[in-house]
């Protein structure tokens, strides 16, 4: 084939571009990714019993898992476009995971060292650390749908921001059951997670998003 | 010319294309064409493969260009993207290809002026292959509006399906033949 016939191809009746499908389509994801979160969420061990609701530390969850989202949301939205590499804001993830690293070392430095299993290990370190990855799968699904209409060219850290995101939209979901209260207890096991759904999303983002 | 002339035109053809203006379209395609041309023969050198490996990568980032234009952000350079696309298809082909570092050549200023360019060769793609890839129906309607150059409306009317279904049919038309290339491209 000559490339002037691809030409006449590609240049006849042509159709003028959407404006802000990006944002769209990104938005559509991450709000069906995160209701679908909350659904697995309701649906498996369901919301914490209103008694021991504690609003501080929900808060203090969301702020850790809410924060990633917003960064990664916003890398997203950068690396599905070619020739915007996300590389200084990419570092700007590992901010969240050093602060509550901080603060939940510093948490533990105050306590007594009797207490430590109990703030690390809370009573179900376990559900948490299958419950988030659980919760991300739907959303991790979504933004790779998302992904693929566009354009990313760095596969890996694409896949890796994908999961990093999707972990967050899980641990969100998470935070609205989970019963431990304890800052060093997020610091772990939410950051472990989050972390490794990243990890996971990096594996897989060459394979999932070539085009 | 310039650089920055050539982003400024460059550009301004972009946005003009988005906006739906086919002739600025062409205009863009070509220039890119010869752009892409030069860059993929440069590339290609260095690993010993020819000019119609080039067209065919070529015509698969033109390809590119068009199925993801709706990713170029209006404010931001031209010149950029369309980089980070043809290198993106690059480092594909290398992949695809399994060519490693060790076939590219450490002594290659013999092989710098080996090869000329040429202008335009064939790539090795059929058009009339690729398109039996396709479903019948988007087949079809590739043939009325992309060849044939039928309305879109034309086009509607004669397959009996809404104008949105039609433009949609092309759309997907054209990503599956983006991909059909990328497979054909192994050699």
């Amino acid at each position: 084939m000559k490339t002037d016939q691809l030409i006449d191809i590609l240049s006849t009746n042509l159709e003028p571009v959407k404006r802000g499908q990006i944002a769209k389509t990104l938005a559509l994801a991450l709000i069906v990714g995160g209701a679908a979160a909350f659904c697995v969420m309701l649906s498996t061990v369901g919301l914490r019993s209103g008694l021991t609701f504690s609003l501080h530390f929900l808060a203090l969850k969301l702020l850790f898992t809410l924060s990633l989202l917003g960064i990664g949301t916003v890398l997203l939205a950068r690396l599905t476009r070619p020739g915007q590499s996300g590389k200084k804001l990419s570092t700007l993830t590992y901010l969240p995971f050093l602060v509550i690293a901080i603060t939940g070392a510093v948490a533990l430095g105050f306590e007594n060292p009797m207490m430590w299993g109990r703030m690390l290990l809370g009573m179900n370190w376990v559900t948490c650390l299958l419950c988030i990855p659980l919760f991300a799968v739907v959303p991790f699904v979504a933004l790779i749908w998302f992904l693929r209409k566009g354009a990313p060219t760095d596969l890996r850290r694409t896949g890796a921001i994908a999961g990093l995101v999707a972990g967050a939209l899980g641990a969100t979901a998470y935070a609205f059951h989970c019963p431990d209260d304890s800052i060093s207890f997020i610091a772990i096991w939410y950051g472990a997670m989050v972390a490794l759904c990243a990890f996971v999303g990096a594996l897989l983002g060459p394979r999932l998003l070539r085009w | 010319m310039n650089v920055t002339s050539t982003e400024s035109e460059l550009r301004a053809l972009m946005l003009a294309s988005s906006d739906g203006d086919g002739a600025a379209y062409r205009t863009l395609l070509e220039r890119l064409g010869a752009q892409l041309r030069a860059y993929f023969r440069g590339q290609l050198n260095r690993i010993n493969r020819g000019a119609v490996e080039a067209e065919d990568l070529v015509q698969e980032a033109l390809l590119a260009v068009h199925t993801r234009r709706h990713t170029y952000d209006p404010s931001q350079l031209f010149t950029p993207w369309v980089y980070a696309i043809a290198r993106y298809k690059f480092i594909d082909y290398l992949r695809r290809t399994k060519v490693s570092a060790k076939d590219i050549p450490v002594d290659e200023t013999d092989e710098l002026t080996a090869r000329d360019d040429h202008g335009p060769v064939e790539s090795s793609l059929d058009l009339d292959r690729l398109l039996t890839g396709l479903s019948p129906k988007v087949k079809q309607i590739i043939q009325y509006v992309k060849l044939d150059g039928l309305s879109v409306s034309e086009a509607a009317t004669r397959c009996g399906m809404s104008e949105s279904a039609v433009k949609v049919s092309v759309h997907r038309g054209l990503k599956a033949l983006a991909l059909l290339m990328s497979k054909e491209n192994r050699v």
